[in-house]
């Protein structure tokens, strides 16, 4: 099949409105006659469920969370982007798109990045609208402040919770459409199938978390907004609960899944401590705003910091990026911690991680002035390692964050089935091999919001789904196949537990295809997860009933999938001989030790097609097009 | 470190309950309660037993998933943290905890650990909302707030939503989230046009989970972990009453 991302011609400026009114609509009498399921109530899945739901549609809403309010979204501390402009600051709906395009280090589609940067503004409208409590200047107007080394202030936030708000906002919006009869809400239902009939995607398959009764669901187009794949590293900075299932099924269902190795490694996270860790905690960016980065020059130094005199400390991203310093982005701020890692001049336990010092900000600017900015991660950072961050440098290591591949989708949000639409993180579209900070609320909203209402009518309109029932043959695979991959692994009951392979499976993909990767690792870690697959379905053990709420269950479901997808992340990291982003491959440096792309190679976004029977996966290439940002090498120097 | 843990085991919503007792030793004092469990749980796992059933996601303080009594105090004994984020340096060496869901008649316990919070969606879905179509709204900064307001509003929109105000109240009432709610849009310029309307319902559907009523004893703001204030319910009340006054 032919990769066809249906990117509007003309000006980048005109795309999104040309498209708008070339699509077809719906009429509002028939609206009512059609089902759109949406998979998952994060930002990307609320909004899209309650927008559709708004416009008349009959929506079913699925989630796997006890509550849509629940999802990981939630904990986005940052901010979001939006190119208003309000600071008067020089930045505008260009500048917007230009950095977002940069930032992802030119492996992203230009017409996709310009419409997130044009509906940026609406979001924000929209938030303020639903109630959600931004910070406020004395005048009564929106703050904003720079985030992520961005030169302009674009960046809108509710305290350190503006992912919870943002959320809220669009939990509120889904539950007024539940209270009014368009949406009917599905928690604790995970969805364990895509159904495909004459080629369009016409329901799911899903398994109630409390009784584990499998049921289907038709519909006449799905949304899934189910989020990334980073658990597949076991520790991340992700929910416990977040998983690549639904999008992994739809996969194999036929949808591409686009650049899996492209994934994001935040340089701020709390270190492990121990190896009964379950995740990791994140401390925001804007730290690095006012700490400084530093380990000892000599390997092996186990001096308390305080004890370690300044010449002997190696403020190693000053050193290397005098004009970003601290600031540099998150790919070469994560890389560089490695490395002195690597040296073996890492601090704490273990010897991963590096200090994140204060001590000269609060010389600069007194303890009070630190404690407003900051105050309520230096208690987090307390409450959980048991340091005072005043009196003593914080230890930071990089951890798994976010993951900028997914379903591939056209400008549209639909993958290669047609019918079943893609959005937020779930898809690829928009960060490229790199996501800035405060874009991921900002793409998860303008998909939900403000493409897929315009986007799935057109589909509707032009593809004029038949009717299709639960008894359709399609119907009675699909839910025979979830059947039985749950029996099969309620059968096995072998020695080991799901947490067990899963933390094993993580530390394989973490060292192979994590902060730097290189051919003969990605070689190496392929073997090692297919060594490991194969002992868990020999030795997995899941007790207790299927017919019954059952967590260990729920895990060997998603970690057999992350089985699959840790293979495919590897190969397409295998396949991209460069470094771009996040995607840092060993071989392909500067001399200076930094990221070197090949853009007459691998200008592309790689769509992997799941071919079956234990064929390995065929890529598929499209083509990226550079007509308003020209690739540059990004410098930081 | 060792500690006992007494857990309340309940194969389902129909089944009958009772207290467990395990020994978890060689805990580490920097795991929070959540890692304790999940170690315990491996352990039940090699043993053949099944494991403990207990809600989480996010375990970071914000998602509201997590939470159960720890020595009859929701959440445990440290102030302003969620279970998740509780770790066990906060105890001694060989304490004996008993970890039990949350109690209330709105909330049926559906395994272990594990208690269906359905009720509070639903109290929102009865108002707790601005009614805002997507596409319609104005500039951003076209109605200014006052800083104040918008401040107050974020403090009572921290409400994670995880029902430990319920189980900490002796009446199980659902007063501080649903006056939580009130609070944050009522204090909005936005959410003014439906304040009335908005209180009423809300409480109404209180009313219909089967929470009980607010008599003011305060145990909800003391077992907040976002600490979320009693005066949230005194701003309920307020709307709440003028709106009935309103409706006459």
């Amino acid at each position: 099949m032919a990769l066809d991302a249906k990117s509007p011609s003309g000006p980048i400026e005109n795309r999104w409105d040309r498209a708008r009114f070339e699509m077809k609509l719906v009429n509002p009498a028939n609206k009512r006659k059609h089902t759109i399921i949406v998979v998952g109530a994060g930002l990307a899945g609320a909004s899209a469920a309650a927008s559709l739901g708004e416009l008349g549609y009959k929506v079913k809403s699925f989630c796997f969370q006890d509550s849509p309010r629940r999802a990981h979204s939630i904990a986005a501390q940052g901010g979001i982007n939006a190119a208003k402009n309000y600071p008067n600051d020089g930045d505008s709906v260009f500048r917007l798109f230009y950095d977002t395009v940069k930032g992802g280090d030119f492996r992203a589609r230009e017409s996709n990045v310009y419409r997130l940067a044009q509906i940026s503004v609406n979001i924000i409208d929209q938030c303020v609208a639903q109630g959600v409590p931004f910070a406020r200047e004395y005048s009564g107007t929106l703050s904003n402040r720079s985030f992520g080394g961005a030169q302009v202030s674009r960046t809108f936030y509710a305290r350190g919770q503006t992912g919870q708000q943002l959320l809220l906002g669009a939990y509120q919006a889904l539950e007024r459409q539940v209270e009014a009869g368009q949406v009917e809400m599905y928690p604790r239902t995970e969805m364990l199938d895509l159904v495909v009939i004459d080629g369009a995607a016409r329901g799911i398959v899903t398994r109630d978390l409390v009784t584990g009764k499998i049921e289907c669901h038709v519909a006449d187009a799905v949304v899934l907004g189910t989020g990334g794949y980073g658990n597949v590293y076991y520790l991340s900075t992700n929910a416990k609960g977040s998983n690549c299932t639904a999008i992994w099924r739809a996969h194999k269902r036929g949808a591409y899944f686009a650049n899996p190795c492209f994934t994001q490694i935040h340089p701020t996270c709390i270190p492990v401590s121990g190896d009964y860790q379950s995740k990791l905690t994140l401390m925001s960016e804007s730290l690095r705003n006012d700490g400084r980065i530093w380990v000892p020059k000599t390997g092996g130094d186990k001096r308390r910091p305080d004890a370690i005199p300044e010449n002997e400390r190696d403020y190693y991203l000053e050193r290397k990026y005098p004009s970003f310093g601290n600031l540099v982005p998150r790919d070469v701020a994560s890389r560089n911690a490695k490395h002195v890692c690597d040296e073996g001049r890492g601090v704490g336990p273990g010897g991963l991680g590096v200090y994140l010092d204060f001590s000269d900000a609060i010389r600069r600017l007194g303890e009070d002035k630190i404690r407003e900015r900051y105050g309520n991660l230096f208690e987090m950072y307390e409450r959980i390692t048991d340091d005072n961050p005043y009196k003593t440098p914080m230890r930071i290591y990089p951890a798994i964050h976010y993951t900028m591949g997914g379903l591939w989708v056209d400008y549209y949000l639909m993958s290669t089935i047609p019918g079943l639409f893609v959005a937020g993180e779930a898809n690829f579209s928009d960060h490229g091999a790199n996501r800035l900070g405060a874009s991921a609320l900002m793409q998860g909203l303008s998909d939900g919001y403000f493409v897929l209402p315009y986007t799935v009518g057109d589909y509707l309109a032009k593809a004029k789904p038949a009717p299709a029932d639960v008894s359709h043959a399609a119907f009675r695979e699909a839910e025979a196949s979830v059947q039985s991959v749950t029996q099969r692994l309620m059968s096995i009951q072998g020695k080991r537990s799901v947490d067990s392979f899963h933390r094993e499976l993580g530390k394989i993909v973490w060292d192979d295809c994590g902060m730097s990767r290189n051919a003969h690792g990605l070689e190496h870690a392929i073997g090692k997860i297919r060594e490991l697959r194969e002992e868990y379905w020999q030795n997995v053990r899941v007790l207790g009933a299927a017919g019954d709420l059952n967590q260990s269950l729920e895990k060997a479901g998603r970690v057999a999938d992350f089985f699959e997808l840790s293979e495919l992340m590897c190969r397409d990291a295998l396949e991209r001989n460069e470094s771009c982003g996040g995607h840092f491959r060993e071989e392909y440096q500067t001399p200076d030790g930094e990221a070197r792309r090949n853009d007459d190679e691998f200008s592309y976004a790689a769509a992997w097609q799941y071919q079956g029977g234990g064929a390995p996966h065929a890529l598929h290439k499209e083509s990226l097009e550079f007509e308003y940002v020209h690739p540059s090498q990004r410098s930081y120097k | 470190m060792k500690l006992i843990l007494h857990i309340w085991r309940q194969k389902n919503a129909a089944s009958a309950g009772r207290m467990v007792r395990y020994e978890a030793g060689d805990m580490n004092p920097d795991m929070s309660m959540l890692e304790a469990l999940d170690v315990l749980n491996e352990r039940l796992i090699e043993k053949g037993e099944e494991p403990v059933a207990f809600e989480h996601d996010c375990r970071e303080g914000i998602c509201g998933s997590c939470g159960f009594m720890i020595n009859g105090v929701a959440h445990g004994p440290q102030r302003l943290t969620t279970t998740c984020q509780l770790t066990l340096r906060h105890f001694k060496d060989g304490d004996e905890l008993y970890l039990e869901p949350w109690r209330a008649k709105a909330f049926p316990v559906l395994k272990d650990l594990m208690v269906d919070r359905g009720a509070f969606d639903r109290i929102i879905a009865a108002g707790g909302y601005i009614s805002v179509s997507t596409g319609s709204a104005p500039d951003g900064n076209a109605i200014p707030v006052a800083k104040d307001n918008a401040d107050r509003a974020m403090d009572a929109a921290a409400c994670i939503g995880c029902g430990a105000c319920v189980a900490a109240c002796p009446n199980a009432a659902a007063a501080l989230f649903t006056g939580a709610k009130i609070t944050h849009l009522g204090l909005l310029p936005q959410g003014e046009p439906e304040r009335h309307e908005r209180a009423l319902n809300m409480v109404a559907q209180w009313n219909i989970e089967g929470f009980g009523a607010c008599t003011n004893l305060g145990e909800c703001e003391a077992a907040c972990p976002k600490g979320i204030r009693l005066e949230v319910i005194a701003r309920m009340n307020h709307d709440y009453l003028a709106a009935s006054c309103h409706r006459r």
